[in-house]
């Protein structure tokens, strides 16, 4: 007789803080298997975009992830400029890194605090939200929100870097660089944050690899994957900075790989506000873009984000994809999660491994189509059904 | 990771907190970019409907004027408003403008219509 049996963890858990729903195989302390299954959050905000103009689609876009909300609007607004076959002025393009990497220095400070609490290290939570809100107040300072910049506009940027605003980033820049040389110290040495990061949460490069993990999850598995240095776009082709990898692995690997880059982060916004050149903000471009179609990838602080669309000449969008990060990571999650014959995972590690790949299920989840074999039931709601649900409500 | 020089450096501080909203409402930190709640003066709109087709979220309703001077005039209800500022941004006449006030909150939805 078989000892296993499953825990069913979602879609609503008070451990979960998004709906998603997993089945673990459990055998004593052991998960032996775990399933994922995604689906329950459906915004239709890529049906949405078809119904709007491409300037009301800006604010929609950015509506995808709060988090990494620049990743996105940067995302979306060079990939309607790749329709235009347009240039924008390079002041423009070195704004966006400044407040690309502002952002990421948010999102993963706001990451490492939450694995802070994850593991039970508190203190550690406590003291970088505390720091992160040096760089909340720059962002507001520059954009006019602590959260949804709105800073991004077809053609280039809304807002300029005066040198106040340059003169008070730098001095952030300071303070934030002093406190993640502290944190970098204190995720390398601290006994009770090691005790639950090494070894926990295996992703070996060759499993990476198969199952197209993006990210710092990525590269925490030591493998050099970045769109910011693979395929370079606003004025990332001139800014220089280190990939960071890491070869332990492991949890141990995705900390250090995000305290890493946030330092690097820092640096980038440095020299962005040193080697800043003058001229104009934007390009006014017509409010109809030609008909055809475009990608842009953009790398978001939880991994590569891909944009789609496809214009018929009109000034809204015929199809918008959005690819977000998270979705590319959950495969590699279920890897993580799975016992083998050399690497055990215990119920214990399944909250800090899921918080490892940064999961954002909200931007990932679009209608999902259930197929179940062995019922012989297959299921998706249809248009009109979806209206006839929301009359209801 | 020793706590005791937080400690210390944290028992000489001022405290970190303000009694807003009863007192010190003046201590809130507010930046001079901020994207607060929209003023908007219809002397200066010409009813061009820009801040209609640019508003992302509906909140921008035109309806017929009843002076008369122009052809439409906007309407705003702020209960829906995400503060993007776009329609300040395509307004030629400035006659939308984004304010400082980011206190919002009310009891009554009406009242965040703003003619």
């Amino acid at each position: 007789m078989s000892s296993s049996f499953s825990i069913i963890v979602g879609p609503q858990h008070p451990a979960l803080k998004e709906p998603e729903s997993f089945k673990f195989t459990v055998d004593g302390e052991n998960v032996v298997k775990a399933e994922v299954r995604i689906g329950y959050a459906h915004k239709g905000i890529e049906k949405l975009a078809e119904t709007k103009n491409y300037i009301q689609n800006i604010p929609l876009m950015e509506r995808i992830c709060g988090i990494c909300n620049v990743a996105h609007t940067i995302c979306y607004c060079q990939n309607v400029e790749y329709l235009y076959e347009k240039e924008i002025p390079r002041r423009a393009e070195y704004i966006r890194v400044v407040i690309e990497e502002l952002n990421r220095i948010h999102s993963h400070l706001l990451w490492i605090g939450v694995l802070g609490h994850e593991v039970g290290f508190d203190t550690l939570f406590m003291y970088l939200w505390r720091d992160r809100e040096v760089v909340m107040d720059l962002i507001e300072l520059l954009t006019g929100n602590r959260v949804s910049t709105a800073l991004m506009t077809i053609g280039g940027v809304r807002r300029d870097i005066t040198s106040e605003i340059a003169q008070k980033l730098r001095k952030g820049m300071d303070i934030l660089e002093e406190r993640t040389r502290y944190y970098k110290k204190v995720v390398t040495d601290e006994r009770s944050l090691l005790q639950r990061a090494v070894g926990v949460g295996r992703l070996t490069p060759a499993e990476a690899i198969k199952h197209s993990a993006v990210g710092p999850t990525l590269r925490a598995s030591g493998i050099r994957s970045d769109v910011r240095s693979d395929d370079p776009y606003a004025a990332h082709d001139e800014i220089p900075f280190n990939v960071i990898t890491h070869g332990s692995c492991d949890m141990f690997g995705r900390v250090v790989v995000r305290v890493d880059e946030t330092i690097e982060a820092i640096n980038q916004v440095r020299y962005c506000l040193d080697q800043m050149p003058d001229g104009p903000i934007r390009t006014r471009l017509p409010n109809t873009p030609p008909r055809g179609e475009s990608v842009s990838r953009v790398e978001a602080p939880r991994g590569e984000d891909i944009h789609y669309v496809k214009s018929n000449g009109t000034d809204k969008p015929e199809r918008y994809k959005v690819r977000a990060p998270t979705l590319g990571n959950l495969s590699a999650l279920v890897e993580m999660l799975t016992s083998k014959e050399d690497y055990q995972v215990h119920i214990a590690d399944i909250p800090v491994v899921l918080a490892g790949i940064d999961p954002c299920m909200c931007c990932m989840d679009r209608t999902a189509r259930f197929v179940e074999p062995s019922r012989e039931k297959e299921w998706i709601w249809t248009w009109e059904q979806l209206k006839k649900y929301t009359e209801r409500m | 990771m020793s706590m005791t020089p937080e400690v210390y450096r944290n028992l000489f501080k001022k405290r970190a907190t303000i009694l807003y909203p009863f007192k010190e409402r003046e201590l809130v930190p507010v930046p001079k970019g901020l994207r607060g709640k929209l003023a908007f003066n219809l002397e200066r709109c010409i009813g061009c409907s820009m801040c209609f087709r640019s508003c992302p979220s509906e909140t921008v309703e035109m309806i017929d004027d009843e002076t008369k001077k122009r052809p439409k005039r906007p309407i705003f209800y702020l209960d829906r408003c995400t503060f993007c500022a776009q329609c300040e941004e395509v307004c030629p006449t400035r006659a939308i403008e984004m304010t400082l006030n980011f206190e919002l909150a009310g009891f009554d939805r009406k009242q965040t219509l703003l003619k």
